[in-house]
């Protein structure tokens, strides 16, 4: 049954909110995971005080950065100074929206009672009606051109860096700022390139389209996800991702040794801590659409009472973004840093001729 | 009044604004922040269309892309603020006088139409699959000419950029 336009908007509203929570939690942990396995591939133990294991140090970080003060340098372009780090989190926020987590739910039947009816637009029933059931998705709105729309609002969060390091008025800032836009449309190219392979292989720009085309098996028991056909376009979205969330070894923009702290030298306290979150709720996005486009989203094995069935695709979902977040990880406890010109003909001379030839290689066996 | 005729005031009320301040604004980043306003709110605007895709495609690529090389070069070349004048005497003279007549014509040609039925979301080509079928295979020809006639100007550009330097050559 299609939900009415107020229990629709009920649970968008709450889902929005769940989504929200989980991410900002997500985003906090993958900051202490990160602190913590770095920590140990340098023979340290990471954060250890607050909390076991310490467990309880992202909340302790975000009091101090809320309690921090908030210093704006007299230099500073003011109006866009402030803006910049709402752009760039209010854009790595957005994202998430369109990303399926896994199938559908359904609950209902229910009895509404009979003062609620008039909301549901039915007629006047003695002792209620019932609806339902509905069927709702793991997803807050499901738009057949979901993968673009990421794109979109991807290409749109370059402003807050680009804005961050001219607002400045800094030359670091401003070095920063230059060298992640240009990183960033450059590496867009390579990216957007590298997901055309699965494009064609499913036909659809709509997320939950293309992770339903990756059910089943090859031969009976490889999974048939995009990775195996699409082996080469994977590696090209793993190295252009990683340059547009500007991590190791593409982290110029905030290359420490040469630029301070790069876009972000001037900013501290929440607006610091807003940067950050940024940063990483687009690794988390950028990890799920590796999952959905790669990985075949929330597919794997089924097993156990009914209750079990219906969590276990988040679990699988869940565990494949893990991996990618743990995966980003590891690479920066183990790669340098590129100097800027190796990052650029890598970019143009190297990825973007690979990902063309892997399209039309693509292509010619689809047509075959 | 429903809900998508607000919608559409809203959006329409942000790319008029986006443009006046777009002209207004003396530094040339506001300029260029309030074009990214009027292009997103465009993008809007298709969408109520039910045109999703030409939505998308305007914010990737105006919005993002190109509007993202204007904000580099103001960046590269630290352009500062710009001294206001009194305006040219050409402005006056034709441009006010050119502008009320086109918004007069304009306003002839939108009240001729009245009576006439709006386009119901959905009764144009605006899904993926049936703009797909309309450039790659019924404007095929006129598609791939457009894709070489960028290609020549982007080779020119790249020409142009790159004069051979007077000492090249003898240097190794």
């Amino acid at each position: 049954m299609i939900l009415p336009p107020l229990i629709f908007v009920i649970a968008s509203v709450i889902k929005s909110l769940i989504i929200l929570f989980v991410l900002l939690t997500a985003v906090a942990y993958t900051v202490w995971l990160e602190r913590k396995v770095v920590g140990h591939m340098q023979n340290r133990w990471g954060p250890t005080r607050v909390g076991p294991f310490g467990l309880l140090q992202p909340a302790a970080d975000g009091l101090k950065f809320l309690f921090k003060e908030d210093l704006t340098p007299p230099h500073v372009y003011k109006p866009l100074f402030l803006a910049a780090p709402m752009i760039a989190v209010i854009f790595a926020l957005t994202s998430i929206a369109v990303i399926p987590f896994g199938n559908s739910f359904t609950f209902g039947p229910f009895t509404v009672p009979q003062f609620l009816l008039f909301h549901f637009e039915m007629p006047f029933h003695w002792g209620g009606a019932v609806i339902g059931p509905y069927s709702i998705p793991f997803q807050i709105t499901d738009v057949n051109i979901g993968l673009l729309m990421i794109l979109g609002v991807t290409s749109m969060g370059v402003y807050g860096v680009a804005l961050a390091g001219w607002s400045s008025n800094n030359k670091y800032s401003l070095l920063g700022g230059l060298r992640a836009s240009a990183q960033m449309v450059s590496y867009e190219i390579a990216l957007g390139l590298s997901l055309v392979g699965v494009l064609i292989l499913s036909g659809s720009f709509s997320l939950r389209t293309i992770v339903d085309a990756q059910g089943g098996h090859f031969w009976g028991f490889i999974p048939r996800w995009n990775i195996i056909p699409q082996f080469v376009g994977f590696f090209i979205y793993l190295m252009a991702a990683y340059a547009e969330t500007n991590r190791i070894p593409f982290d110029l923009p905030e290359a420490e040794t040469e630029l301070v702290a790069g876009y972000h030298t001037e900013y501290s306290s929440m607006k610091f801590a807003m940067f950050f979150m940024a940063e990483y709720a687009n690794m988390i996005t950028v990890a799920c659409l590796a999952t959905l486009l790669f990985f075949g989203g929330w597919h794997g094995p089924l097993f156990g009472p009914p209750l079990l069935q219906s969590l276990l695709p988040l679990f699988w979902f869940a565990a494949k973004v893990f991996c990618f977040l743990f995966l980003y990880i590891w690479v920066r406890g183990t790669l340098p840093r590129f100097r800027y010109d190796q990052l650029m003909s890598f970019g143009w001379k190297f990825l973007l001729p690979l990902a063309i030839a892997n399209l039309v290689a693509t292509a010619i066996a689809v047509a075959w | 009044m429903n809900f998508h005729l607000i919608l559409f005031l809203a959006f329409g009320a942000v790319c008029v604004g986006g443009a006046i301040n777009l002209l207004a604004q003396r530094h040339p980043i506001n300029s260029a922040l309030s074009l990214i306003a009027v292009m997103a709110a465009l993008a809007g605007e298709y969408l109520l269309l039910g045109a999703e895709f030409v939505a998308a495609v305007q914010v990737i690529v105006y919005a993002g892309a190109i509007m993202v090389l204007f904000v580099f070069v103001i960046m590269l070349l630290n352009a500062g603020e710009e001294e206001e004048t009194k305006g040219s005497r050409v402005a006056v003279l034709f441009g006010v006088p050119g502008m009320l007549i086109g918004g007069v014509l304009m306003a002839w040609v939108v009240l001729r139409q009245s009576g006439t039925e709006a386009v119901p979301i959905g009764a144009l080509p605006g899904h993926p699959a049936d703009i797909a079928q309309l450039l790659f295979h019924d404007f095929l020809l006129p598609f791939e000419v457009t894709s070489i006639l960028i290609l020549i100007a982007i080779m020119g550009a790249v020409v142009l950029a790159s004069k051979p330097e007077p000492m090249a050559g003898k240097v190794h």
